[in-house]
């Protein structure tokens, strides 16, 4: 029994969480801005938390804790954190607080669920439990349109997906017999009915990542959605389905690593270049980034590509680096956004004039998403780069290489509009509140340091 | 000397600078961190010679080695060898020139400095690091203040140049990480990114010759190796003075310094197989640089254009695969260094005073600002080679160098590059002329000539190209056992 209790402790208490809302709202006691400060808190405690773990399997082997998933779940929590954090100032108008971040911890509990899962079954119900939650949170700008259209199309793909997985997974139940991520390896023989199994659970994986060409969904919701919840489908499901998505790949899927490396190859290159193409074209804000991230993810699949440890570490250090990053960019928009309702790239023209702070972390997060030195994302790139080069074809990796110079081009666009570009009427002072100046601090501080300190990896690469 | 003073002096200039109230502040902490890290480069050079002299013969002075990432064998190595060394004191004396020409700056002074001194830290990072992950990082480091200070401070279709020059060096730079791992990777089980490891080890010819081009062109970007030296003209004539300095004075010396220490020392059997391309391509740059600078009517223009010519001679040096001509290559960077950034100083004096870069528009400046016009002729001088000044030694060693080469083809590269003198005599001397002599504008008869510290530059800059002029010994001796080890690795000794 406490085996149980503390290898699932990191479950247990966000499920503790969710009541202790749930309470709240039915009590009707506080108001807004101390129940916001109330889960701010909470939340900390919860980062704090995941620091410790204990290794072990439970409900024979369904459910598996180790260090490194330990620290993945953690950089999830972490997310979370700072989305409560940066998004503050659009929550604390917000009627259903405590609603929304019910959702947002269900949605967190099933990424846990998600990472931890070690059997077919766990992990679609996880998955399940991971995006259902996020739809009904793209609705949560109650008053527009663009916001219901946006869970609306949410709702829609992740069906569709999840029937595809469902498919997938009886077929390979079908072939095999077994659904344990333990014993799948050895029955795995690469017959025609698996791989066609294989690629509709591949297919799953392409919805959930936005990996071309299953990525249309993916600007809209982004578009329509409110900030906050826009940043959380795009650093925190993004980076929980990439740390299963590896699993998966490395340990379940292992005996058809020839046929998923050429799949790989083909939708990282057709990832990268419609993210970054797409990029170019984009002037508001939200639908700029959601098509870099598109990008991002083609970086990561080439990382994963090379199939060692060195892959897996670099991912789960990119994607840190890539909460720090994406988060500051995206709390930088939600503060003018919501300060002035202005989120296209053209509002931020002079904004360097009026608003210095904001420009450099701006500025910063959007070097360290480019992968420019000395911030992190140049390591976070490189070490991408460097995992997925060892076995890598030579036009794939001048391919990949070429590819951040294109995306530096649009990154640089913004910062040319926020520190060059003249405007008769730039954006005003905004004055930052307490918790989204922390917020940023502690993007910014991560951004400058994750990468600068080399101990973070170096624990990373030895979990 | 610890080494790591090389780094950390500018970062604590930089932090000084972010955190200082006011104006003079700013400049007076930028000025002091620059000056006391031009102390450090002399003392560097003394206590380098003073090692060497003492009988110590190892290959790299000063190492320092910290395990950075172990787990991809990524190493924190530094250490020097004379041909860094000079590369460190051309850094160190441009960017003094470059903080007090500067020193008019009104725009966003903090900023203006914080991105100077960063731009200088990952050159002097770059030419001490032995380790090519940490030099590729510093190679990135310099590439985003350059956009910024382009596109912030600088003038004309600036944004377009900022653009331009970042992209291409940045795609210079993703040539060079995919020329870096395919040498990380080609070496088997034993996977390094340290310098010196590499050339031990030896990477084997195939290796070499996929890669190479990746290094070479990857580097041969920042240095302008024809055809892709589109973003020069651009990008020198729409940054501000000192920008422009940094980046014809430093800035372009890290490619050249990469293709020598990197491609060429790492892959010598890749550099014999592509000599030939690089010979050519340099005498293409050396000679159509000369000719479309004579076409040129702006003075920033035509002083870009006639870096493309003259870094064409270093490329040529290294291509040519001598001692001399190696030698004769990393002289004429230094040279060039200062020469351009001395040139590009007095352009911005002048600029600053008569709001025009015309050379038609002007005449007579001679009357009213003897000082900028005496320095105008040093630099104009240096340029066209004339001895007693630093150019004319650098250019004589390459040419000496590629004499060596007895063959046809060598000989014939090297007597059109020796024709691109004439051209360079001609342009120089007429745009001098046009500018000092003749008659004075009305306009113009009320300038001032330059200030204090436009006049401290330039002495700075003066002196070193005088030092290398007149006495070039020191410098050769300096530089001569780095290219005879690169030498040696070539001709498989």
């Amino acid at each position: 029994m406490s085996e149980f209790l503390l290898i699932m402790k990191n479950e247990l208490v966000i499920t503790f969480i969710i009541f202790l809302l749930l309470f709240i709202k039915l009590g009707k006691g506080m108001k807004n801005e101390s129940l916001l400060s109330l889960i701010q808190f909470l939340l900390l405690l919860n980062v704090g938390q995941g620091f410790t773990f204990s290794e072990g399997n439970l409900f024979g082997n369904m459910f598996t804790n180790t260090e490194q998933i330990a620290l993945e779940k953690n950089i999830l929590n972490l997310g979370v954190y700072l989305i409560s954090l940066l998004g503050a100032g659009w929550l604390k108008q917000h009627k259903h607080l405590p609603e929304f971040f019910m959702l947002m911890l269900s949605a967190l509990l099933g990424m846990n669920f998600l990472i931890s899962s070690g059997n077919l079954l766990i992990f679609f119900l996880s998955l399940e439990l991971s995006s259902i939650p996020v739809a009904a949170m793209a609705n949560f700008d109650l008053e527009k349109k663009a916001s219901s259209e946006a869970a609306m199309k949410m709702i829609l793909s992740s069906a569709f997906s999840s029937g595809i997985l469902l498919f997938g997974i009886s077929l390979i139940y079908g072939t095999t017999g077994t659904i344990s991520f333990a014993e799948l390896p050895a029955a795995l023989n690469g017959s025609t009915l698996q791989i066609l199994a294989f690629v509709f659970l591949f297919t799953s994986f392409a919805f959930k990542l936005s990996i071309v060409p299953f990525h249309l969904w993916t600007a809209d919701v982004y578009e329509g959605a409110p900030i906050a919840v826009t940043s959380f489908l795009s650093v925190i499901s993004k980076g929980s389905v990439a740390f299963i998505f590896i699993t998966a790949l490395y340990k379940v899927f292992s005996p058809l690593q020839q046929t998923w490396y050429n799949m790989l190859v083909i939708l990282s290159i057709a990832t990268m270049i419609t993210g970054n193409l797409f990029a170019l074209r984009q002037q508001n804000l939200k639908r700029f980034l959601a098509f870099s991230s598109i990008t991002q993810v083609g970086f990561i699949l080439f990382g994963i590509s090379g199939g060692t440890n060195a892959s897996t570490s670099a991912v789960i250090y990119f994607v840190l680096i890539y909460v720090f990053s994406n988060l500051a960019v995206f709390g930088v928009v939600s503060i003018v956004s919501s300060a002035t309702g202005r989120e296209t790239i053209s509002d931020f023209k002079a904004f360097y004039q009026n608003n210095k702070l904001l420009s450099w972390v701006m500025a910063l997060a959007l070097f360290s998403l480019a992968g420019v030195p000395p911030t992190a994302g140049f390591f976070g790139k490189m070490f991408l780069i460097v995992a997925g080069a060892g076995n890598s074809y030579l036009w794939f990796l001048v391919i990949a290489a070429l590819n951040l110079v294109v995306s530096l081009y649009y990154y640089l666009k913004v910062v040319r509009a926020i520190f060059m570009d003249k405007n008769d009427n730039p954006i005003e002072k905004i004055t930052i509140g307490a918790s989204e100046k922390l917020g940023l601090i502690i993007c910014s501080a991560g951004i400058v340091l994750v990468g600068l300190l080399s101990w973070v990896y170096q624990y990373i690469s030895q979990l | 000397m610890n080494l790591l003073l090389l780094i950390g002096l500018p970062l604590l200039t930089a932090v000084g600078v972010l955190l200082s109230r006011n104006t003079q502040q700013v400049r007076s902490i930028a000025f002091a961190g620059s000056a006391l890290q031009l102390v450090l480069a002399i003392a560097l050079i003394y206590l380098f010679q003073k090692e060497r002299a003492a009988g110590v013969a190892a290959q790299m002075l000063f190492e320092q080695n910290y395990a950075l990432f172990p787990s991809l064998n990524i190493n924190f190595h530094i250490g020097v060898d004379g041909i860094s060394v000079a590369m460190i004191l051309l850094t160190a004396l441009v960017v003094v020139a470059g903080v007090l020409v500067s020193w008019r700056v009104e725009k966003m002074t903090k900023e203006f400095y914080f991105l100077l001194i960063l731009l200088a830290m990952g050159a002097y990072g770059f030419f001490i690091s032995l380790d090519l992950f940490v030099l590729f990082f510093f190679l990135e480091i310099a590439v985003i203040p350059k956009y910024l200070l382009i596109g912030t401070w600088g003038s004309g279709k600036k944004e377009y140049s900022a653009n331009k020059l970042a992209l291409m060096l940045m795609a210079g730079s993703s040539l060079v990480i995919v020329g870096i791992l395919g040498m990380y990777f080609g070496n088997g089980e034993h996977k390094s990114f340290d310098i010196i490891q590499l050339a031990q080890a030896g990477i084997s010819p195939a290796v070499q010759k996929l890669f190479f081009p990746f290094l070479f062109v990857g580097f041969g970007i920042f240095t302008a190796l024809f055809p892709f030296h589109t973003w020069v003209p651009d990008g020198h004539s729409s940054a501000p003075t000192a920008g422009s300095m940094f980046l014809a004075g430093i800035s372009m010396k890290l490619g050249g310094y990469g293709c020598l220490r990197v491609a060429t020392y790492l892959m010598p059997q890749g550099a014999q197989e592509y000599s030939s391309w690089i010979i050519v391509l340099s005498s293409i740059a050396i000679l159509y640089g000369a000719f479309a600078t004579m076409m040129q009517r702006d003075l920033k223009y035509m002083n870009a254009y006639s870096s493309i010519s003259h870094c064409g001679f270093v490329l040529l040096g290294i291509g040519m695969l001598t001692k001399t001509a190696i030698t004769g290559a990393v002289m004429q960077m230094v040279s060039h260094g200062l020469m351009t950034a001395l040139f590009f100083a007095v352009i911005g004096i002048i600029y600053e005073r008569t709001h025009t870069r015309q050379i038609n528009e002007m005449g007579g400046l001679l009357k009213v600002m003897p000082f900028t016009m005496t320095v105008l002729f040093i630099a104009g001088l240096c340029s066209l080679g004339l001895p007693g000044f630093s150019g004319f030694v650098a250019e004589m060693t390459v040419f000496m160098g590629s004499w060596q080469n007895a063959d046809a083809f060598h000989r014939i590269a090297t007597v059109i590059a020796c024709m691109s003198i004439v051209v360079t005599a001609v342009y120089i001397l007429r745009a001098i002329g046009q500018v000092a002599m003749g008659p004075i504008k009305e306009t113009y008869t009320r300038l001032s000539d330059a200030s204090w510290n436009e006049k401290l530059a330039a002495a700075i800059l003066i002196i070193g190209i005088v030092a290398i002029g007149v006495a070039p010994f020191w410098l050769n001796d300096l530089i001569k056992p780095g290219a005879e080890i690169i030498m040696n690795k070539i001709s498989g000794k």
